[in-house]
């Protein structure tokens, strides 16, 4: 077991590094200039020589490679260029309401879609096509129209809560979840029918293995085998689909973002494109692709709990 | 050749997957939608009443009108003229990222299905790394350079979406490339990549098609997020950046959100449901399902019914002296729902009157070949037949009591306690997740009612009697660290750990070695005796019924065609299937000597 995730994380940390690394020569390379970007259209070809200069753009790009990644190594990620502010300080500021909104859809989707799932498994009909109906509408609608209208119906009309702004935890855990229960919302639904639908199918599939009728055949009650034996058989799949959804609210996030105003790594990735500010695209590709690692992670050791295969070898 | 290949392409059947498709009409609905969506927006020119980027301030946000059928926006732009345009920014954008994920993922998943080696490898874990990022935030790092004209960020969603495609292309590949006739092509000297495109390539197509129909509602989503976001051409009408501009103007006038955000919705769903009705069309799986599926889950209790007609259809061979049977059948049917072409629900007997006793102590063979019924009778009895079977019978009584009619909860708890069953596939018959000791100890705590030490104590003994030498080890062993010969060793101690009065075992050596077979029948009939236990042995081998059994009933095509003591059977064969039976069996076979082997009874 030990062996088994200390073998995920290395693949892990190579999976990070190889897109970090990745990325940061196809900026470079691409020819973007954070100099030029910092200092907007009108700055003279002086000026923005000079920054360069004072950037270290002009070194070779293998050099720059180097002190990016070993400062990054340290955890010091560097300065904005446009901001000249530490692009570690902009993330601590920033993640938190991005994480917030990712890993709540993530658990909301976890719990409500597994609760659709298993209903809709076991009651085949009006439910089942209810299920199918939600799941095209939770695929086709965008998640930040749906973001927008729940804005329009419970914050501008209803006034139940807030439309837009972030409240930090520890400033009024109430304040909160008041401000971020709309973009979970918003965000979570498609990962709710995903989810839903997943494990709907395996469970399906699970309960139609000769172990399930064998297990039935010794008397224990079905209710029992479908929450024991069949749901812990189901599981696998979903959890994929699970990590995979992560992946998807990280994405949507950046987009329902801007619908509720909240200051997350969406605004700050995008103002950085503009400004061609490469540290900190940099800084908001390592975090997010190190998250990513890690709930990938978290879904393989919980894979290799379910499943004695890859934890008894 | 020609003719070789299409007679071995077996997935695809256009014409008759066109017939399917043309009698879905929810399929039908859907791809009338995307057509007129196609042409509305490619002769946008033609059709639009303004030019949609007319500007009149003093038409600002006009409620909808014969002259703006669907209003103003807030720069007194004719919202109708807007929305026809904008399908063409994602027409476009969902063709280029079709295009590229088509490009990027069908050959690498060929090559790497057909080829596999080391490039399937590089290949895969490239396609777990693209699955691992966030696609915004690598569309925000292309357009940092590349700018956010439609080409780079579509092809960059495009390449993210390209596992895919790559994951479909491949499995369906490695699946077809096992089939026998790839390696028959192979031998008749047809190249590789002609086979490639001959074979894969058409068995591909469809399910292709079924994702790419997903995936170009991925694109439209995923174009009208980034316009969204401020990533597009402002003066390109789209219905992303429609959204945007709504979305500014949203406390004045909230209601310009509804007409591009169902412009998006219409059209993604119908991409969705019509790729769902392909799938159902060339019957492959698929997410979500356009017609009714039956599959269930709980309360599966196939209750057998009375049947209707209680004398008029007794079987042909009546079943004679089984007044005091521990298992009394009589005239069982056992019949599936079929739907056929046409659409038209039949309903197919694979059990057709079949009557039969057991009595206490006694082995009854039932015999036949594969499909005739024999399963079908055996699950029947134990009430474990799938949902959709439906069952009948004219009585069927265990110990005196009547089975008809019994509800899930009453079958429940008879089973295990007083009948049990040994299947035939031991590996597939246990739980890959638990370990033999909860799969044996949990039934019996359900069953009996007793204390999870006692059952545990129980079960290391079952396991003993059954002949396991380390049965501490085997406890605490998962089904696939165990031999085959072992795990249905488990599979009996399971089956009579509840003291059964009947057994029914459903060819219990048929996946065994030839040498762990003896020894699994002895041990069958060694627990039959101790326990004086009734046993209905389903077997299509007259080797082991000659061994073992009392009394032999044969079945074909869902009937009973004859009943008989075993000695009787053998030595005079009353119907022209048996006597075939037989002659199978023994032409050829070293003789078992089938008078003498029923010693003993």
């Amino acid at each position: 077991m030990v062996a088994f995730i200390a073998r995920r994380l290395g693949a892990g940390i190579v999976l990070a590094y190889v897109v970090v690394t990745g990325m940061f020569f196809f900026l470079k390379l691409t020819g973007s200039d954070p100099a030029r970007g910092a200092l907007g259209l009108y700055a003279s070809e002086d000026q923005v020589a000079t920054r360069r200069e004072q950037l270290g753009l002009n070194r070779p790009i293998l050099e720059q490679y180097w002190d990016w990644l070993s400062h990054a190594l340290r955890g010091d990620l560097g300065m904005s260029s446009a901001q000249n502010t530490p692009v570690i300080e902009l993330l601590v500021t920033r993640l938190p309401v991005t994480v917030s909104l990712a890993v709540g859809a993530v658990l909301v989707a976890a719990i409500l879609g597994s609760l659709f799932g298993i209903l809709a498994a076991t009651n085949p009909g009006r439910f089942d096509r209810g299920l199918q109906v939600v799941m095209v509408l939770g695929f086709a609608l965008p998640n930040f129209w749906v973001a927008i209208i729940l804005a329009l119906v419970f914050a501008v009309k209803l006034r139940w809560l807030p439309a837009t702004g972030y409240i930090q935890f520890f400033d009024s855990p109430l304040g909160w979840l008041q401000t971020i229960t709309l973009p979970i919302i918003a965000l979570s639904i498609g990962s709710i029918a995903a989810i839903a639908q997943q494990l709907r199918n395996s469970v399906i599939t699970v309960y139609r293995q000769d172990y399930v009728r064998t297990l039935r055949s010794r008397g224990l009650p079905a209710r029992k085998i479908l929450f024991t034996n069949v749901l812990r058989n189901a599981a696998p799949p979903a959890l994929t689909m699970l990590s995979l959804q992560f992946i998807a609210a990280m994405s949507g996030a950046a987009i329902i973002e801007r619908v509720f105003a909240l200051q997350g790594i969406g605004s700050v990735a995008i103002t950085a494109s503009g400004n061609s500010d490469i540290q900190v695209i940099m800084g908001v590709l390592l975090f997010t692709v190190l998250l990513v690692v890690l709930v990938n992670l978290i879904v393989d050791i919980a894979y290799a709990a379910l499943n004695p295969k890859v934890r008894v070898s | 050749m020609t003719e070789f290949a299409t007679a071995t392409v077996r997935v695809n059947r256009p014409a008759r997957g066109l017939r399917r498709f043309l009698r879905n009409p929810l399929g039908i609905g859907a791809a009338v939608v995307l057509l007129t969506i196609v042409i509305a927006a490619v002769f946008a020119p033609f059709l639009a009443p303004y030019d949609p980027n007319l500007i009149v301030l003093t038409q600002a946000l006009q409620p909808p009108s014969p002259e703006h059928w669907l209003g103003t926006d807030a720069s007194g732009r004719d919202v109708l003229s807007r929305i026809l345009w904008g399908g063409q920014v994602s027409l476009q954008a969902g063709v280029i990222m079709i295009a590229t994920a088509v490009v990027v993922g069908v050959p690498t998943g060929l090559v790497a299905g057909f080829f596999a080696k080391w490039f399937d490898g590089v290949a895969s874990w490239v396609s777990n790394l693209l699955m691992s990022l966030p696609e915004i935030l690598i569309v925000i790092v292309v357009i940092t350079t590349l700018g956010s004209g439609l080409a780079p960020t579509m092809i960059t969603i495009g390449i993210l979406a390209s596992p895919d495609l790559f994951r479909l292309t491949r499995s369906v590949v490695i699946g077809v490339r096992e089939e026998l006739y790839i390696d028959a092509a192979r031998v008749s000297g047809l190249g590789n990549a002609r086979i490639i495109f001959r074979h894969v390539l058409s068995v591909v197509a469809g399910p292709l098609l079924v994702r790419a129909s997903f995936v170009f509602g991925l694109a439209i989503i995923a174009q009208s997020g980034l316009e969204f976001l401020g990533f597009g051409n402002p003066e390109r009408p789209s219905w992303g950046g429609m959204l945007s501009e709504a979305f500014a103007t949203f406390f004045r006038a909230p209601e310009l959100v509804f007409a591009p955000g169902a412009a998006i919705g219409l059209t993604v769903m119908s991409l969705v449901i019509f790729g769902a009705a392909i799938a159902d069309a060339i019957g492959s799986d698929n997410a979500v399902a356009t017609r009714g599926t039956r599959a269930t889950v709980s309360g599966s209790a196939t209750v057998i019914e009375r049947a209707e007609s209680d004398e008029s259809t007794v079987a042909e061979t009546s079943d004679s002296g089984a007044d005091d049977a521990l298992l009394r059948v009589e005239n069982l049917r056992v019949s599936y729902p079929v739907s056929s072409d046409k659409g038209v629900v039949a309903d197919r007997a694979v059990v057709d009157g079949v009557s039969l006793h057991v009595n206490r102590g006694e082995i009854l063979g039932l015999v036949g070949e594969s499909g005739s019924g024999k399963s079908q009778t055996s699950f029947a009895i134990l009430g474990l037949l799938p949902p959709e079977a439906m069952v009948s019978a004219s009585a069927v009584s265990l110990a005196g009591d009547s089975l008809l009619g019994s509800t899930e909860a009453q079958l429940q708890k008879l089973r295990g306690v007083r009948m049990a069953y040994v299947p035939q596939e031991p590996l597939s018959n246990l739980d890959p997740s638990f370990t033999v000791a909860s799969q044996l100890v949990t039934p019996m705590r359900y069953a009996l009612g007793i204390s999870r030490a006692e059952a545990t104590e129980r079960a290391r003994a079952l396991l003993a009697r059954v002949g396991i030498p380390d049965t501490k080890r085997t406890m605490a062993s998962y089904p696939h660290q165990l031999s085959g010969g072992m795990a249905q060793r488990v599979l009996i101690a399971g089956a009579v750990s509840c003291d059964p009065d009947l057994l029914i075992a459903d060819e219990p050596t048929t996946a065994l070695d030839v040498t762990v077979q003896a020894e699994v029948l002895n041990l069958l009939r060694e627990l039959q005796r101790e326990r004086n236990m009734a046993m209905i042995l389903v077997t299509h081998n007259f080797g082991v019924v000659a061994d073992i059994c009392d009394r032999v009933a044969v079945m074909q095509a869902g009937h009973v065609v004859e009943q008989q003591p075993v000695r009787d059977l053998f030595a005079s064969p009353q119907h022209d299937y048996t006597k075939m039976l037989l002659a199978s069996t023994l032409e050829g076979a070293a003789p078992r000597g089938p008078l003498v082997a029923g010693e003993g009874s």
